[in-house]
């Protein structure tokens, strides 16, 4: 077991900025088109954190164009070539699923953390 | 060229490669592979090299077994098998057992003996389909009919039945080497391997598949 931990530590980035559940991230993913390579930019709310170590992921929500879209990313995937904090929010739950039922304002209405 | 080794599942994880594209692979740990014996087309009429691995204590061999080793002069080792050599290939002089003799992309064949599931009906051990489960129906998971009428009279063979599953010796064949790290003596394959981790697996060059995707002669 040693090994594969040694494995998952290699691969494992060491420059994540923290985020939590319920923050605003703006994710900045590498786009491989032809032999090009480009940043794409995903923004929304953090609605859930899962797994450990090499095999945590995280789910983004937001609003397109009226239509709900989520995303999950694996955290340490090379494919990820930042994340960013936008707004902190305050939220009492692990797990944001939620928002799925909500419409409209409420969709995106998540509280900011009060420093 | 590689002849082979014996190795131990470690477990699995996952590997990104430069795109970012994750590769599940299988943890295969395979220090200190013993030469025992050579086998030759003159003497034994095939080549094969026999290979141990695992060290043993002295005290818990016998006598004979013990005597095997002491001929070919290695440390006791668990785990003794042959690997053999295709037709007509003659073991080299050297024969290096280590991890290094494979190469990433390689494909590798890889036995193991599966984990044991006990006494298994139908469902489970055959995929069968099962009956209702319910509108009055008192058959869920039983096999259903076996067979004919007086023609044949018999029930065929091989016939799916409840029984025994799992602690059987699988080969999973075309399996591809993602990473070798020699200074760790692990090789990483790709997707899952018979056994649980810590079972005894043999990792084998293919038989069908090759890089250049001709059979390994």
């Amino acid at each position: 077991m040693e090994i594969i931990r040694k494995i998952e530590s290699e691969q494992m980035k060491t420059d994540i900025v923290p985020f939590k559940v319920g923050d605003t991230v703006k994710v900045h993913t590498r786009v491989i088109e032809g032999d090009k390579e480009r940043i794409q930019l995903f923004s929304g709310i953090v609605i859930g954190r899962r797994g450990t170590g090499l095999n945590s992921f995280f789910t983004v929500r937001r609003i397109s164009y009226g239509e709900g879209v989520e995303r999950v990313f694996p955290l340490h995937s090379p494919r990820i070539a930042k994340i960013e904090v936008e707004r902190q929010g305050d939220v009492r739950r692990a797990k944001l699923n939620y928002l799925r039922d909500r419409k409209g304002k409420q969709a995106m209405a998540v509280k900011e953390k009060s420093i | 060229m590689a002849i082979g080794l014996l190795g131990k599942k470690i477990g699995m994880t996952r590997v990104y490669d430069a795109n970012g594209k994750a590769t599940p692979v299988t943890v295969i740990a395979a220090e200190a592979n013993a030469l025992i014996q050579v086998k030759t087309e003159e003497k034994h009429g095939y080549s094969a090299v026999q290979v141990g691995y695992d060290a043993q204590k002295e005290s818990r061999l016998t006598k004979p077994v013990l005597g095997q080793f002491k001929k070919a002069g290695v440390e006791p080792k668990k785990l003794i098998r042959e690997i053999r050599l295709p037709d007509g290939q003659t073991v080299p002089a050297e024969v290096d057992l280590s991890v290094s003799q494979f190469e990433a992309g390689q494909f590798v064949d890889v036995i193991g003996r599966s984990k044991g599931k006990g006494f298994q009906g139908v469902m489970k051990r055959h995929h069968f389909a099962g009956q209702p489960a319910a509108h009055g129906s008192k058959m869920h998971r039983r096999n259903g009919a076996i067979g004919n009428r007086s023609t044949p009279g018999r029930v065929w063979k091989n016939m799916g039945m409840p029984g025994h599953m799992g602690d059987e010796r699988v080969t999973v064949q075309n399996l591809r080497i993602v990473q070798v790290r020699p200074e760790d003596n692990v090789i990483l394959v790709c997707g899952a391997v018979p056994g649980a981790n810590g079972s005894y697996v043999v990792v084998r060059p293919a038989k069908k598949k090759t890089v250049n995707g001709q059979a390994a002669k």
